[in-house]
């Protein structure tokens, strides 16, 4: 398993005995549904949980950081049929929380699901997990198999006149689906096109029902906020980012795992829990919030602050909370040809801009990074994302631009530097060393 | 009837019929296009792969038109509209696993198998696939086996185990 570590420890309290704790026994002796009991039994008003929630200034933590409480509040009180879906299809480059939050702590999402629920006035939810984490999946088929014997899930919740059940349905393979319209279609049973926005969810969802649909981090988080209330929550971070929030910190770190830590906490000081830079080599970029997120150069990102509005003024984003550190092994050229044919390879073909542009800006980085490129060819880049960005119907276009600006922008030297001399700045023997895969293999095989 | 001409049927076994079923009851009664991801799921693992006439057939049980089942099976990627080996890689070779070995180690079992991406060895056994970020970086080199098995820090012993273990 991928290593863990915290600061203020909520949302990984349970993960300390790893895939052993995450029963509903376990759950429910570190405290787990009090809150739903403590709701339910005092006949808590919607409107004082969306209160709690708003206080605690929990921003969504799936990518794009709304605040959830907000979110929930636009949900029409009248509707007769309504829904909470809960968006795992983690499959943003460098995101991995999600799945160690269902592997070993599935209570808490089905617990701040249900909370949910009950302050938007629901009747039935989905959580929608990535297809290629089959495993997690079923263990959470288990864990809401485990709560609706309890009487959690179901008709007349705990004696209740509160009904609310919960499924799980998996994706297949397909990167916008999570986009949250995406996500909704996919559930339908069709591709998963993203659909035109307004109309938002909240008024016109699944099955164009009104539906709240949230983050998995952002619903284990609501347990807790009820439990400590809004504004203790909101103290562990910074103001307009409250709480804990958790890293996958992937890449050149020597402990690459899930962090937990306040919203504010030093970069540096993230670094250092994944055990700094591996072979002690030395930073050089890192890209903050999941690969739709723009790069910054090593000294930028020294000086940010892990929260919205630290990684935003460094013209970046906090998105998933996806932390991909590279080392000076890495040739930028080569990374952006990686991302950039993922997005070709994801988008969903119903926008021209972006089923076009993608396919573009992978090929002429792709050209670039062969030995081809041109000398125009940068400008050709930032001319194709400026035909991109902004002009389709959902962000995935956006995410395919971001990276490619941003890398050219932080490493243009590199990118000419291959287009005159046909090669990397960066030499082969370097760039392989980097991985430690043969490395690894070669010490164990000392071993 | 044998094994070997369930396989060629497009028909599904009641047994997987049944699984259907539960899929079918999570959703409202007017929904139950909405199973349709998981049944293919299902009916992918009973025939190996999904030719378009088991796609039908499970259009057919789910009372929509085959056209959309087969839209699904085509947009999204773990399905297989080619028959595959009876094992299939899928490697993960996005840029946070590729940091830590992912494109090597698709490179090593592709020496290890004498086969590319998208291909198939001659005795059927292995299929290889290049993937897309699994979600599980942390554990990176990654790889999944048939879908479903995931697999971390693939580094060449743990290779060399996965393939032997494979029969």
């Amino acid at each position: 398993m991928a290593l863990i570590d915290t600061i203020n420890p909520l949302l990984t309290t349970g993960w300390s005995k790893g895939d052993a704790g995450w029963s509903l026994k376990d759950y429910e002796s570190r405290g787990g549904y009090a809150q739903l009991k403590r709701i339910l039994a005092s006949k808590m008003s919607q409107d004082d949980v969306i209160a709690e929630v708003k206080k605690s200034a929990l921003r969504g933590r799936g990518g794009a950081g709304f605040p959830a409480g907000l979110k929930w509040s636009f949900m029409p009180k009248a509707a007769a049929e309504k829904y909470v879906v809960c968006n795992t299809d983690e499959g943003e480059p460098g995101t991995f929380k999600d799945r160690d939050l269902l592997r070993y702590d599935p209570h808490s999402t089905i617990e701040g699901m249900i909370i949910a629920a009950y302050a938007v006035g629901a009747k039935r939810g989905y959580n929608y997990i990535h297809g290629e984490i089959f495993d997690i999946y079923q263990r959470f088929e288990e864990a809401l198999d485990q709560a609706r014997a309890a009487g959690y899930l179901g008709e007349r919740i705990l004696g209740s006149d509160f009904s609310f059940d919960l499924f799980a349905h998996h994706g297949w393979g397909a990167y916008i689906c999570g986009e949250e319209t995406g996500l909704l279609e996919s559930i339908e049973g069709k591709k998963g096109q993203p659909r035109y926005k307004p109309p938002f969810p909240a008024n016109f969802g699944l099955y164009g029902k009104p539906t709240t649909i949230n983050n998995t981090e952002t619903f284990a988080a609501i347990p807790f906020i009820m439990g400590m209330g809004g504004e203790a929550y909101l103290n562990l971070g910074k103001p307009n980012n409250g709480g804990t929030k958790l890293f996958s910190v992937s890449g050149h770190v020597n402990r690459p795992g899930n962090y937990e830590v306040p919203m504010g906490t030093p970069f540096a000081k993230l670094l250092e829990m994944a055990g700094g830079m591996r072979g002690g080599r030395k930073l050089k970029a890192v890209i903050p919030g999941g690969s739709s997120a723009p790069v910054l150069p090593a000294d930028v990102m020294m000086e940010c602050t892990m929260d919205y509005d630290s990684i935003a003024k460094a013209g970046s984003m906090l998105g998933s909370g996806a932390v991909i550190v590279m080392d000076e092994t890495v040739c930028m050229v080569k990374a952006l040809e990686r991302l950039s044919y993922f997005y070709f390879e994801e988008s969903c073909g119903q926008c021209t801009p972006c089923r076009e542009g993608s396919g573009w800006l992978y090929r002429v980085v792709h050209r670039i990074e062969h030995g081809q490129g041109r000398p125009e060819d940068l400008d050709l880049l930032n001319r194709v994302t400026d035909n991109m960005m902004g002009k389709t119907i959902c962000a995935l276009a956006d995410a395919a631009a971001f990276p490619v600006r941003s890398f050219i922008k932080h490493f243009k030297s590199e990118f000419e530097y291959h287009i005159e001399h046909k090669k990397c700045l960066v030499s082969p023997e370097v760039q392989r060393a980097g991985s430690g895969f043969f490395r690894a293999s070669s010490a164990a095989g000392a071993a | 009837m044998n094994k070997q001409n369930d396989m060629l049927s497009p028909e599904l076994s009641p047994e997987a019929l049944r699984k259907i079923d539960r899929e079918v009851a999570k959703y409202p009664a007017d929904q139950k296009q909405s199973a349709v991801m998981a049944a293919l799921v299902i009916a992918q693992d009973e025939k190996g792969w999904l030719p378009k006439e088991t796609i039908a057939a499970v259009a057919s049980y789910l009372g929509m038109p085959p056209i959309a089942a087969y839209e699904v099976a085509s947009f999204y990627n773990m399905y297989d509209l080619h028959p595959v080996g009876k094992y299939k890689l899928t490697v993960c070779t996005n840029l946070p696993c590729a940091l830590s070995g992912g494109v090597h180690a698709a490179d090593y079992v592709k020496e290890k198998l004498g086969i590319d991406f998208n291909e198939t060895t001659p005795d059927g056994k292995f299929t290889l696939k290049e993937g897309e970020c699994m979600g599980a970086c942390g554990d990176a080199p990654v790889m999944l086996v048939n879908n479903k098995r995931m697999c971390s820090f693939m580094l060449p012993e743990a290779i060399d185990k996965l393939l032997a273990e494979c029969n």
